[in-house]
C-alpha cells in the first residue's frame, strides 16, 4: 500500500439513478486516523456515497480513491484494505457468533498461524467472549452491531466504512460502540462514519452535512457550531409558543425562528441588540415572554441552518 | 482465485444447510418420496381392469369363455349382471372398464358351428387404456376361438394344422414389462433438476432478500469463489442423491442395471452442472426467493417432468414439441439413464446424449459465471 496522507480522497463523486440524482459533485480529503462523520436525513445520499466508496457501485462521474486505489477501477485493492458494515444487520442470522467470525476470517483471508489470535482479538473487542457460541440472530442489537464490527476488522484494515452502525441500538449500546470506534481511531485506523444522530456527530474529529447530494457544510463540530450559522441563536421563553413562531418570523431582524422543545430558537445577526428588541416586540402582540438569553448552537441548529435556506434541488435561495 | 476464501465460502454453507430443516428435508426425504411415489403410483401397466358380465346363454359354453377373461392378469370379472342397464350404469359409475355380453343364443350357435359375435362395450375416455383392453379381449377370444377349431377337427380325426405364421416375441431391456424399470431410472433426472435448479436458487436469493450478500461483496472474495464456494455443497448432495436413487432403483425396484456405474456418475455430474449454473443464473436475475424458486419450478422442473421423456415418449410428440425438447438437457440425461439402467449401452455409444449434455454444462456454467457481478446494480 503507498503510504499517504489521506485515506480517502473524493473529486467530484457523482452518482444518478436514472433521473435522480442521489450523490451530486461532492469532495472531500480524510486523512489517515480520523473518524468523519457523514451527517444527513435518510436519502440525503449517505449510503450511496458510502457504497462508492468500498467499489459496491460504480460512481457514475467523478473519482474517488481509498488507501490509493481508484473504487471504479480497482475495487478488490480497495476491498483488501477496508472493513464495511452496511446500514442493515448483514451477518448470517442462521451462523453461531464464532461461524460468522471464521468465515469473515476466511473471507479476508487471514492467515491460519494469526487466526485464533485475531478472533480472541475481535472477541474482547466486542465484548463477545463467552458468547461464542450463541446463534447469531438470537443476540440483542447492540452486541449484533459489536460483532459487525468484529467480522468487518479481523483483516486489521487501515479504513473502515460504518454505514449507519448504531441505528436501532439502544444508548448505552451506542456509547459504548462509540468507544469502540475511538478505540480504534487511536491505533491508526480511519473512520468513516454516517449517521443521522446528531448527538453522534458530537463524536466525530469532522464532519460534513449532506442534504439532498450535496455536502453543504464541513467541518469540526466547534467549527460548524461557529461558522455555519448566518447569526447568533437565541433561546426564548414565552407563551404561547405557537403564535410566537408566526409573529417573529414576519419580525424585523429575525433570520429564522423555530419551536425547540418547549421554547424558541431565533437566529438573529446581533444578540445583545436583539434581545430587548424581541422582548417589546412580543409584549407589543400579546405574547408573554418568560426570559431570552443567547445560547450556542447545537449541530441540529447548524443543520436547521444550512438546510433551510435551499430549495428542492439543494441550490441557494437568491 | 483463492481455495481457502471458496472453502470459507463453502463451509458456511454447508453449516447453513445442516442448520435449515427445509432444506435437509428437500434433500434427503425428496429424492425417495419421489421414487417411492414415480415407482409406485405411476403405473402404466394395466392389470386387474375390472369387467362386468351379462351372460344371457348360461351355458357350459358361455361360462368356459369367461373362464378363459378370468384367467388372462388384465382382467378381473368384477360382477355379473342380469339386465342390460344394470351393465351400463356400470359403465357409467366406472365401477367397469369394460362390459361383455354374450347372446343368448350362443351355446346353441356354436353347436352349429357359428359364427357367433360377443359384444364389448369399453371406457374409451381413456384411448390409450381402451386400445389396449380392445387387443387383449380380441387376443383372449382368439384363444377360445382357436380352442374350439382344434377340438372339433379333433373329433373328426382330422389333422391339426399348425398356424402357417406364428409370432416369437422376445421382449428386450425391460423383459418383465414392468413400467416401473421405464419410470424410476428418469426420477434421477427430476431430483436433481430440484436439487440443483430450486435450491440453488433458493439459497443465492435468500443472499439478496437478507442483505448478506451486500456484506459478503465488500470483502475481496471473488465472484467465481463465492460462485463456487455455493454450488459445491449442492454438487456434493446431488451426487449423493443420485447414488441413494440408483441404489433404491436397483436393489428396491429391481430395475435392471446394465450399464457402467462410472458413466452414471459422470453424465450425472454433467447434468449437475447444467442445472446448479441455471439455479444460480436464475436467482441472479430474480434476487427474490419467490420468484427464483417460480421460475426454477417453470424452466426446470416442469420440462424435465413432461418433455425429458421421462413419463411421455418424445417420439410420439408432436414434431414442434420434438424440436423443443432438443433444447432440454433434461432430455439428453434421462435418454442416459434409460440406456444405462436398462440397455447396458457402452459409454462410447451414449456420445448422442453425452455431447449435448456437456455442451449445455459449459454453456450454462459460462453464462453462470458471467452474470454475477460484485455491485448493487
Amino acid at each position: 500500500m503507498p503510504e499517504l496522507d489521506n485515506s480517502v480522497v473524493v473529486e467530484n463523486l457523482c452518482k444518478r439513478f436514472g433521473g435522480f440524482v442521489a450523490v451530486d459533485r461532492i469532495n472531500l480529503e480524510i486523512p489517515k486516523g480520523e473518524v468523519f462523520g457523514f451527517l444527513g436525513p435518510n436519502g440525503a445520499g449517505k449510503s450511496t456515497t458510502i457504497r462508492m466508496l468500498c467499489g459496491l457501485l460504480k460512481p457514475t462521474s467523478g473519482r474517488a480513491s481509498v488507501a490509493g486505489y481508484d473504487v471504479g477501477r480497482e475495487p478488490e485493492a480497495v476491498r483488501q484494505n477496508i472493513g464495511y458494515m452496511s446500514q442493515k444487520f448483514s451477518l448470517y442470522n442462521d451462523l453461531k457468533v464464532i461461524e460468522n467470525l471464521r468465515l469473515f476470517a476466511g473471507l479476508y483471508s487471514v492467515s491460519s498461524n494469526v487466526l485464533r489470535e485475531r478472533i480472541d482479538w475481535a472477541l474482547a473487542m466486542a465484548n463477545l467472549k463467552g458468547q461464542e457460541n450463541l446463534i447469531t440472530g438470537t443476540l440483542p442489537g447492540g452486541w449484533k452491531q459489536r460483532l459487525a464490527l468484529g467480522c468487518a476488522v479481523l483483516h486489521k484494515p487501515p479504513i473502515l466504512f460504518l454505514d449507519e452502525p448504531t441505528s436501532g441500538v439502544d444508548p448505552i449500546s451506542r456509547r459504548q460502540f462509540w468507544d469502540l470506534i475511538h478505540h480504534m481511531a487511536e491505533e491508526g485506523v480511519t473512520v468513516f462514519v454516517t449517521t443521522h444522530y446528531m448527538e453522534e456527530a458530537e463524536y466525530c474529529n469532522r464532519l460534513a452535512l449532506i442534504f439532498r447530494g450535496r455536502i453543504v457544510a464541513l467541518g469540526t463540530p466547534s467549527e460548524l457550531k461557529r461558522g455555519s450559522m448566518n447569526g447568533e441563536l437565541l433561546l426564548v421563553a414565552c407563551e404561547p409558543l405557537g403564535n410566537a413562531v408566526e409573529v417573529l418570523q414576519s419580525a424585523p431582524g429575525v433570520l429564522d425562528a423555530a419551536v425547540f422543545g418547549n421554547a424558541l430558537h431565533l437566529v438573529v445577526p446581533d444578540a445583545v441588540a436583539a434581545i430587548p428588541q424581541i422582548e417589546m416586540y412580543l409584549k407589543q402582540h400579546g405574547i408573554a415572554v418568560g426570559g431570552i438569553e443567547k445560547i450556542r448552537p447545537t449541530l441540529e441548529d447548524v443543520f436547521v441552518s444550512v438546510t433551510t435556506g435551499r430549495d428542492a434541488t439543494g441550490e441557494m435561495k437568491p | 482465485m483463492s481455495f481457502n476464501r471458496l472453502l470459507a465460502v463453502a463451509k458456511k454453507e454447508v453449516i447453513q444447510i445442516l442448520r435449515d430443516s427445509r432444506s435437509l428435508f428437500i434433500v434427503v426425504i425428496m429424492p425417495v418420496t419421489l421414487m417411492m411415489l414415480f415407482g409406485y403410483g405411476v403405473n402404466l401397466d394395466l392389470k386387474g381392469l375390472p369387467v362386468y358380465v351379462y351372460d344371457r346363454d348360461g351355458s357350459q359354453q358361455s361360462q368356459d369363455l369367461l373362464k378363459h377373461f378370468q384367467a388372462s392378469k388384465y382382467f378381473t370379472i368384477a360382477r355379473v349382471v342380469n339386465n342390460y342397464p344394470a351393465l351400463t350404469r356400470a359403465l357409467d359409475d366406472g365401477h367397469a372398464k369394460m362390459g361383455i355380453v354374450i347372446p343368448w343364443d350362443f351355446s346353441q350357435r356354436l353347436s352349429e358351428g357359428g359364427p357367433v359375435q360377443v359384444q364389448a362395450l369399453v371406457d374409451a375416455t381413456d384411448d390409450n387404456t381402451a386400445n389396449v383392453l380392445i387387443g387383449y379381449t380380441q387376443a383372449v377370444v382368439q384363444g377360445y376361438s382357436s380352442g374350439i377349431q382344434i377340438a372339433w377337427l379333433r373329433e373328426r380325426g382330422l389333422q391339426i394344422q399348425p398356424s402357417p405364421v406364428s409370432v416369437e416375441t422376445r421382449t428386450w431391456y425391460n423383459e418383465n414389462l414392468e413400467s416401473s424399470a421405464f419410470i424410476v431410472p428418469g426420477v434421477l433426472a427430476l431430483v436433481m433438476s430440484v436439487i440443483g435448479t430450486f435450491l440453488t436458487s433458493l439459497t443465492i436469493a435468500r443472499e439478496w432478500e437478507r442483505g448478506t450478500m451486500e456484506q459478503l461483496i465488500s470483502t475481496p472474495v471473488s465472484a467465481m469463489e463465492i460462485m463456487m464456494g455455493k454450488l459445491a455443497p449442492y454438487f456434493v448432495l446431488g451426487m449423493f442423491d443420485v447414488v441413494i436413487c440408483a441404489l433404491i432403483a436397483i436393489y428396491w425396484f429391481h430395475v435392471p442395471f446394465r450399464g457402467s456405474f462410472l458413466t452414471l456418475l459422470v453424465s450425472s455430474a454433467m447434468f449437475l452442472v447444467v442445472v446448479l449454473s441455471l439455479g444460480f443464473f436464475i436467482s441472479v436475475l430474480a434476487k427474490s426467493q419467490f420468484a427464483a424458486s417460480q421460475i426454477a419450478l417453470l424452466i426446470t422442473f416442469l420440462p424435465a417432468f413432461l418433455l425429458s421423456g421421462f413419463l411421455f415418449a418424445i417420439e410420439q410428440m408432436p414434431v414442434a414439441l420434438q424440436w423443443i425438447t432438443r433444447i432440454l438437457p433434461a432430455r439428453y440425461y434421462v435418454s442416459i439413464l434409460k440406456k444405462i439402467f436398462l440397455k447396458g449401452t457402452p459409454t462410447a455409444l451414449l456420445y448422442a446424449d453425452l455431447v449435448p449434455l456437456a455442451v449445455f454444462a459449459f454453456v450454462l456454467a459460462a453464462l453462470a459465471t458471467r452474470s454475477f457481478h460484485k455491485r448493487l446494480e
